[in-house]
């Protein structure tokens, strides 16, 4: 962290500089807006805005940085250290990303280094525009991923193989585990931020999930008495214990997991047998298998014995989308709102 | 060693089979007491009134039971087909996925859910796939077989290739569509965690067809292992014999795949085991395994649920585990005999 906010700070005070270097051909927010307070100044702004696109169409090709970029190459060489994993260093800010995650390509657009992004995993299908190819986090081989000229590849955890291999090419991989919490999700948004050049926009990404999160929550009402669920991952009753980073995402609301006593000794991840799921006779049961298996609020209550459970009779099975409960990106948000619908739904005569 | 099935054998067969079901319904990841099970059980037959709740009556009859149900019958299904399958092929380490119904199976479950994703995921289609893939594969090796010659040599060697064939066709879809595997997976793993009356009704009548023919043609089984010229002069057909054991061994092995996932081991090791106890010869192996193959995956089934309960182990790895290592040792036995 120590070192994540260290950069952080280097990343500001580099980012005041360029800014400075900016402004001769390029008017940024604070110029415009000073514009709207007299009429002549917007149009010189305006025109100003007007030489800067002809001045650029017409001036042969120049070193200028061709991506946006928002903090200066000053932040850079960059060591980059994600918790257990081996430190990165980065010589100059990455201009050509291999993002093989597709939690790390949905954080990498909502900081704003979509445009550093030149190639994706298979599985990254947000944001929609994202340059997906056939890559596999954790069966494409090194070469394969070589072959987009990267200079920076994330991966996720358990592409050992890959790691390796680009190792031996000389191409930075920063691996990215899956994260066991919201503050290990946030902090994996702003490493991204520190790797790719956009230290302050992570930061205002994270804090703007932090204030939406703490406001979903605040505004939830409470329930009088503690709710039960049963989250299920997939159709065989595979599920989640509180300890895992969904789990943390209900906490926030108060409510217990059936599972807890099936999970223990590091299975975050359990299978519940089915007539333990209808003994406990959840108040909230969430699907994260819908995208993947089919699963419905109106499959689950055809299921034997089902139909006595108090979730099903009330109306409380719910269709999550498999993407966003299965990342921990920005989109978490999204969940937290799901969940917090919910629990309000609940309180509703 | 006696050639006819003597009450003794049948009855412990039985027996094994009624004790690991009542086990099965007495045991089970919620705690409903085994006394109150009996209770309710009591009440049901003579009208009383029962101890449970109406949740956990529902636990009971129609998640607990039918698992149980459908275990007894998957079970008997390997292994009856895989005693049947060692009788045909005269070879100790035939199983029922021999002949590529395990390879059809998966290629069938992974065609519709990586193709047909809407259909796949209603109700029964991957059971249907399966089915008609382990069919199809038998089928396929069936062919291959009988333009090399169909006897029992070639016909092991056929289904070697068309099971690689068709796991190696299963692979490329899977790779066509990673994001699938999650679903496939859980198919091929084998499982009951999800039996329900209604996967019993739909695999009861095949598996009671097919089991009531082969445990009916023991006598042929032990008249093809003294061999086909032997068998001959004894008035059989060889090869329709074995065409009639084969069918009915594979649509058993089918049905059984098609809800229960590809479990091993039970067809491999329950014929031994009945070997062992009772003999050598087919007419009395063959429905020994039968029962004996439904309690042993019975019992499995009550320890996959039971052992880290509540949580579950897939019972696939609960047979391979207790398969794999009895396999070792009936291994060192016959090596030294």
């Amino acid at each position: 962290m120590a070192a994540n906010s260290g950069a952080f700070a280097r990343g500001v005070a580099a980012s005041h500089r360029t800014r400075r270097a900016h402004v001769a051909h390029r008017p940024d927010h604070e110029d415009v807006m000073l514009g709207f307070r007299r009429i002549p100044a917007l149009l010189l702004a305006v025109l100003a805005l007007l030489f800067a696109g002809t001045s650029c169409a017409t001036r042969t090709p120049s070193p200028a940085p061709e991506a946006p970029v928002e903090d200066p190459a000053a932040a850079f060489p960059a060591q980059i250290t994600i918790e257990g994993q081996e430190p990165v260093t980065l010589p100059q800010q990455p201009k050509s990303i291999v993002s093989l995650s597709p939690t790390a390509t949905e954080s990498l657009y909502a900081i704003g280094a979509g445009e550093q992004v030149k190639a994706t995993d298979q599985f990254s299908d947000f944001p929609q525009h994202a340059p997906r190819t056939d890559l596999n986090g954790l069966t494409s081989d090194a070469a394969a991923v070589a072959g987009h000229d990267p200079d920076l590849v994330i991966a996720p955890e358990g592409a050992g193989k890959l790691v390796e291999g680009l190792h031996e090419l000389e191409i930075p991989v920063l691996v990215t585990p899956s994260a066991a919490s919201l503050d290990e999700a946030y902090a994996q948004i702003e490493t991204l931020g520190q790797a790719t050049g956009h230290s302050r926009q992570a930061h205002d990404v994270t804090r703007r999930m932090r204030d939406d999160i703490a406001k979903i929550v605040a505004d939830t009402p409470k329930p009088p008495e503690p709710l039960s669920y049963f989250h299920e991952v997939s159709p065989d009753f595979y599920t989640t214990t509180s300890h895992s980073f969904i789990g943390g995402v209900y906490r926030l609301f108060g409510l217990t997991n059936i599972a807890d006593e099936a999970g223990g000794a590091g299975n975050d991840f359990p299978q519940l047998a089915q007539e333990r799921i209808v003994q406990a006779d959840p108040d909230l049961i969430f699907l994260a298998d819908a995208k993947c298996c089919g699963a419905t609020p109106q499959s689950a209550a055809t299921r034997p014995g089902w139909d006595t459970l108090t979730a099903v009779r009330e109306n409380r099975v719910i269709a999550l989308d498999d993407d966003i409960a299965g990342r921990w990106g920005p989109r978490v948000v999204d969940l937290v709102r799901s969940v917090s619908d919910t629990v309000a739904r609940t309180q509703r005569p | 060693m006696s050639s006819r099935l003597r009450p003794g054998p049948l009855l412990a067969g039985v027996a094994a089979l009624l004790l690991a079901l009542l086990g099965s319904v007495l045991l089970g990841a919620a705690d409903l007491g085994w006394t109150r099970v009996l209770g309710e059980i009591w009440a049901q037959l003579t009208g009383g009134h029962s101890p449970l709740s109406e949740r956990e009556a529902a636990i009971l009859w129609r998640l607990r039971v039918p698992r149980a149900v459908l275990g007894a019958l998957v079970g008997a299904a390997l292994g009856v087909s895989g005693a049947a399958f060692q009788g045909v092929f005269r070879n100790p380490l035939a199983d029922p996925y021999l002949l590529g119904a395990a390879g059809g199976a998966g290629l069938g479950v992974t065609l519709v859910i990586t193709m047909l994703p809407q259909a796949g995921s209603a109700p029964g289609a991957a059971q249907a796939a399966a089915f008609a893939g382990a069919l199809g594969g038998v089928a396929l090796t069936w062919l291959l077989g009988r333009s090399a010659g169909n006897d029992a040599a070639t016909l092991v060697l056929a289904g070697v290739a068309v099971g690689a064939f068709l796991a190696a066709g299963q692979t490329f879809l899977q790779q066509l569509r990673l994001e699938s595997l999650q679903q496939v997976y859980l198919w091929i793993l084998g499982r009951l965690s999800t039996a329900g009356w209604s996967d019993v009704l739909l695999v009861l009548p095949l598996l009671l067809v097919s089991g009531a023919v082969l445990c009916a043609c023991g006598r042929l089984l032990d008249l093809l292992g003294t061999g086909d010229e032997e068998a001959a002069s004894l008035g059989v057909h060889p090869g329709r014999a074995r065409a009639v054991v084969l069918v009915a061994a594979s649509l058993a092995t089918a049905a059984a795949v098609s809800v229960a996932g590809l479990i091993g081991f039970v067809g491999l090791v329950v014929p031994h085991l009945v070997r062992l106890a009772f003999g050598g010869t087919y007419r009395i192996i063959v429905p020994l395994s039968l029962l004996f193959g439904g309690a042993f995956l019975v019992l499995a089934d009550v320890l996959a649920r039971t052992a880290l309960a509540p949580a579950e182990l897939p019972l696939g790895v609960i047979t391979a585990f207790t398969g794999a290592p009895f396999f070792a040792v009936l291994l060192q036995r016959s090596r030294r005999a």
